[in-house]
C-alpha cells in the first residue's frame, strides 16, 4: 500500500505540516476559519514532529502490516479498512483503555484528557489523493509512495 | 444418549471470544471455501471480556460491547452454535461432544476456552450476592443484584488485574469498597512497591479500603444474603455484595483424558498447535512459549489472546507464522491514575546482569522505571504518566540494545529521536513489520 516515508535529512522543522494536519480535520478545510472558529487551543494534530537540536522530523501513523494497535484493542475501534489496508480507528467504539498506546512502537496514538479517548489518529486523509501533511511540507521530508514491491 | 446428525465442518472452532475471532479472521484471508462452526456456550453477541467492567460502572450500553458486528458469522461464512456446551474432545474420533450429546466432526479443531474463574473453598460462600466477575452475565448479574438490594458496600477479593476492574466498576456506582488481597500490594504480579503505593493512596483518595496479607476467612450471611465476610486477621465487615476475583486458570475441562498435553494449560508450539497435529489451542487456555525463553506459560491477556488466535487460525489454513512468545503486558487506569507495565517488572534481587533506572514524582502519582538486562530493556513500568509507553515495548520486543542512549530513557520527552539513527531510520523508513 501507499504510505508516508520520512527523509529526516530534509525536514527543518516548520511544522507545517501539523498545522495542515488540524486543518485537513476540520469541516471547512480552510485555515483561517478553522483556526478561528474550529480547531481547540491545545489540539494534538495526527503528525508529530520530533525536534533535537538540528535534527527534526515529522512522525505519524505507520499503518503497519501487522499492527500491534488492532491486536491489543479491545474494543474494535481500531481496526485496517479492508480497501485502503490503512489502520483507522473509530471514536465512537474507543473507552480510553489505553492499550494502543502501551503497543505502539512509534507512539503516535495520543490520549485526550478531555474525551478520554484517543485523539487525531493518522487516517492517511482519506480520499485525497496525498495526505496533507504530505502535500504541505516545502521540503519534500515526507513523501507519499508504495514501496512495498521493490525489494 | 439420543443420536442425532453428526454436523461436521473443516474447521471447528470452540468459543467465540477474541482469540477466536483473530483465528476466523485469518482463515478467512487464505481459505474462503472450507466450512467452519464455532461453538460457544455463551449467548451469539461477539463482547469484549474487558469492556464487562466499564459496562457495570455504566460507561458503556450494551451495544457497545459488540467487539465484532451482529453481521460477523455470516459475512465470514460460518456457522455458530450459541449456548451450546462442547463437554468432550475425542481426537481418535476427531469430534467433539456437545452438552445434548451430540457430536459435531472437524477436520481441524481449536479450542479458545479462556480461562475460569478460581474460586477457593470459603466458608458460607454459597450464598445470594457472591459473585464472580469474568462473564457478561457477571455484570449482568451484579448489576441486577445492587439495583433489587440497594447495595450500599462491597468486599471484593484479590487486588489483580479484574479485582481492580471490579472495583473500578462499583466505584463508578458509588458503592463503598473494601479490596482484600492476600498479598503484601496490590497487583503484585505485575506491579513493585513503589508503584503499588502510588495506586494505593489514589484508591483510599476514592473511600477504597485496603485490606493487605489478609483473606476472607468466611462470609456472614442472614435470610440467604450475603451481610459481611471475617477476615483471616478476625476483622468483620459489613457488605451486601462480594467479588471473588482471586485469578483465572485455563479453562481445560473438555479435553481431561483426551490424549492432548495439558500442563497448566493446553501445551501448544509455536504455531499453536498442540501434540496432535490437527488440534490447536489459543488464548488463556493455551500454555505457550514466553518471550524472555524458560518454561512455557499461560498468559491471560487480550493482546496475546488475539496473536496466538490468529497464528493459529493462519496455521490451520496452511499458513505458517512464528509466534515470538509472549510477554506480560498491562493497561489499567485506577482511582484515576493510568498505569502501564511491560515485560519483567518484579525482581527479587537475584537476576544476574540486571539494571533499574528510575524516576518518580510521588505527590503527583508519576512513576518510572526500566529494567535493562545487558543493556537491553526486559521491562517497564509506568505510573502517572504512560505517553508513547509502546516505544519502550517495541524496544523489548526488538531486543534493541539501549547502550548508546540508555542516559535518555527515563526521560519524559524519550522518543523515536532519542534513539540511534540506523534503527531509527530502519522504523521510519521501511514498511512497517513490527510484532
Ligand atoms: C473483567 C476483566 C477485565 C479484563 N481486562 C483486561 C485488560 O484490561 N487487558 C487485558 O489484556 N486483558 C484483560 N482481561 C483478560 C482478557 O479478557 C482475556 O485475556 C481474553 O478475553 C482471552 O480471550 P480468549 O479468547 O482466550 O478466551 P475468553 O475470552 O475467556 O473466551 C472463552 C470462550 O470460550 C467459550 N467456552 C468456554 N468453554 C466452553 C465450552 N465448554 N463449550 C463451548 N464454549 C466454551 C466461551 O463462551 C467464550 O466464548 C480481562 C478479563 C476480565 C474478566
Ligand atoms: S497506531 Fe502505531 S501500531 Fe498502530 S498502525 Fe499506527 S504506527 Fe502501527
Amino acid at each position: 500500500m501507499k504510505r508516508i516515508y520520512i527523509s529526516e535529512e530534509y525536514c527543518i522543522g516548520c511544522r507545517l505540516c501539523e498545522i495542515h494536519c488540524l486543518v485537513a480535520h476540520t469541516k471547512s478545510k480552510k485555515i483561517l476559519k478553522a483556526f478561528k472558529d474550529e480547531i481547540p487551543k491545545d489540539a494534538t494534530a495526527a503528525v508529530l514532529v520530533e525536534e533535537e537540536g538540528h535534527l527534526s522530523f515529522a512522525l505519524q501513523c505507520r499503518h503497519c502490516s501487522d499492527a500491534p494497535c488492532i491486536e491489543a484493542c479491545m474494543t474494535g475501534a481500531m481496526y485496517r479498512d479492508k480497501k485502503t489496508g490503512a489502520v483507522l480507528h473509530d471514536e465512537d467504539k474507543c473507552v480510553g483503555c489505553w492499550m494502543c498506546i502501551m503497543v505502539c512502537p512509534f507512539g503516535v496514538t495520543a490520549a485526550d484528557p478531555a474525551t478520554h479517548k484517543i485523539t487525531s489518529k493518522c487516517d492517511l486523509c482519506a480520499g485525497q489523493d496525498s495526505p496533507a501533511c504530505v502535500a504541505n511540507c516545502p521540503n519534500e521530508a515526507l513523501v507519499y509512495e508504495d514501496r512495498e514491491n521493490e525489494s | 444418549m439420543a443420536k442425532s446428525k453428526k454436523k461436521t465442518a473443516d474447521y471447528v472452532i470452540v468459543g467465540n471470544s477474541v482469540a477466536a475471532i483473530a483465528a476466523v479472521e485469518a482463515i478467512r484471508e487464505t481459505d474462503c471455501d472450507g466450512s467452519i462452526i464455532m461453538v460457544t456456550k455463551e449467548g451469539e453477541m461477539i463482547y469484549s471480556r474487558p469492556m464487562i467492567s466499564y459496562y457495570l460502572a455504566g460507561k458503556v450500553k450494551l451495544k457497545n460491547m459488540r467487539y465484532r458486528e451482529a453481521g460477523f458469522y455470516k459475512q465470514h461464512n460460518i456457522q455458530l452454535l450459541a449456548e451450546k456446551k462442547v463437554v468432550k474432545v475425542e481426537p481418535k474420533k476427531n469430534t467433539v461432544k456437545l452438552g445434548d450429546g451430540s457430536l459435531i466432526g472437524y477436520g481441524r479443531l481449536l479450542i479458545t476456552t479462556g480461562g475460569e474463574p478460581v474460586n477457593p473453598p470459603i466458608k458460607g460462600a454459597a450464598v445470594k450476592g457472591v459473585f464472580n466477575f469474568t462473564t457478561l452475565q457477571d455484570a449482568e448479574s451484579i448489576s441486577r443484584f445492587i439495583k433489587a438490594n440497594d447495595v450500599k458496600s462491597a468486599v471484593i477479593l484479590g487486588a489483580g488485574l479484574i479485582g481492580l476492574k471490579a472495583a473500578e466498576a462499583l466505584l463508578a456506582r458509588k458503592i463503598k469498597i473494601t479490596i482484600v488481597e492476600l498479598a503484601d500490594r496490590i497487583l503484585a504480579t505485575t506491579f513493585d512497591k513503589k508503584a503499588s503505593q502510588i495506586i494505593d493512596k489514589a484508591l483510599s483518595k476514592q473511600g477504597c479500603r485496603l485490606e493487605l496479607s489478609d483473606s476472607i476467612k468466611q462470609v456472614i450471611s442472614g435470610k440467604g444474603k450475603v451481610t459481611g465476610v471475617e477476615l483471616l486477621s478476625g476483622k468483620k465487615l459489613a457488605a451486601e455484595l462480594v467479588v471473588i476475583a482471586i485469578g483465572v486458570r485455563p479453562n481445560i475441562e473438555i479435553v481431561k483424558g483426551s490424549g492432548i498435553k495439558v500442563k497448566r494449560g493446553i501445551v501448544v508450539d509455536n504455531a499453536m498447535q498442540t501434540n496432535i497435529s490437527n488440534i490447536y489451542a489459543a488464548g488463556d487456555v493455551a500454555e505457550a512459549a514466553g518471550f524472555f525463553g524458560g518454561r512455557k506459560m499461560v498468559l491471560a491477556i487480550w493482546p496475546d489472546a488475539y496473536r496466538q488466535g490468529r497464528i493459529a487460525g493462519a496455521a490451520m489454513a496452511g499458513v505458517k507464522t512464528r509466534y515470538q512468545g509472549g510477554i506480560v503486558m498491562n493497561s489499567v487506569e485506577i482511582a484515576s491514575v493510568p498505569t502501564i507495565s511491560v515485560g519483567v517488572t518484579v525482581l527479587d534481587g537475584s537476576e544476574d546482569n540486571v539494571e533499574v533506572l528510575e524516576k518518580s514524582d510521588l505527590k503527583n502519582s508519576i512513576y518510572r522505571k526500566i529494567v535493562l538486562k545487558d543493556d537491553c530493556l526486559e521491562g517497564v513500568i509506568l505510573v502517572g504518566k504512560i505517553d508513547r509507553a509502546g516505544i519502550y515495548t517495541g524496544l523489548i520486543k526488538d531486543r534493541v540494545k539501549t547502550t548508546s542512549f540508555k542516559e535518555l530513557l527515563l526521560n519524559e520527552d524519550f522518543g523515536i529521536i532519542s534513539l540511534p539513527k540506523d534503527y531509527r531510520k530502519h522504523m521510519v523508513s521501511d514498511v512497517p513489520m513490527m510484532m
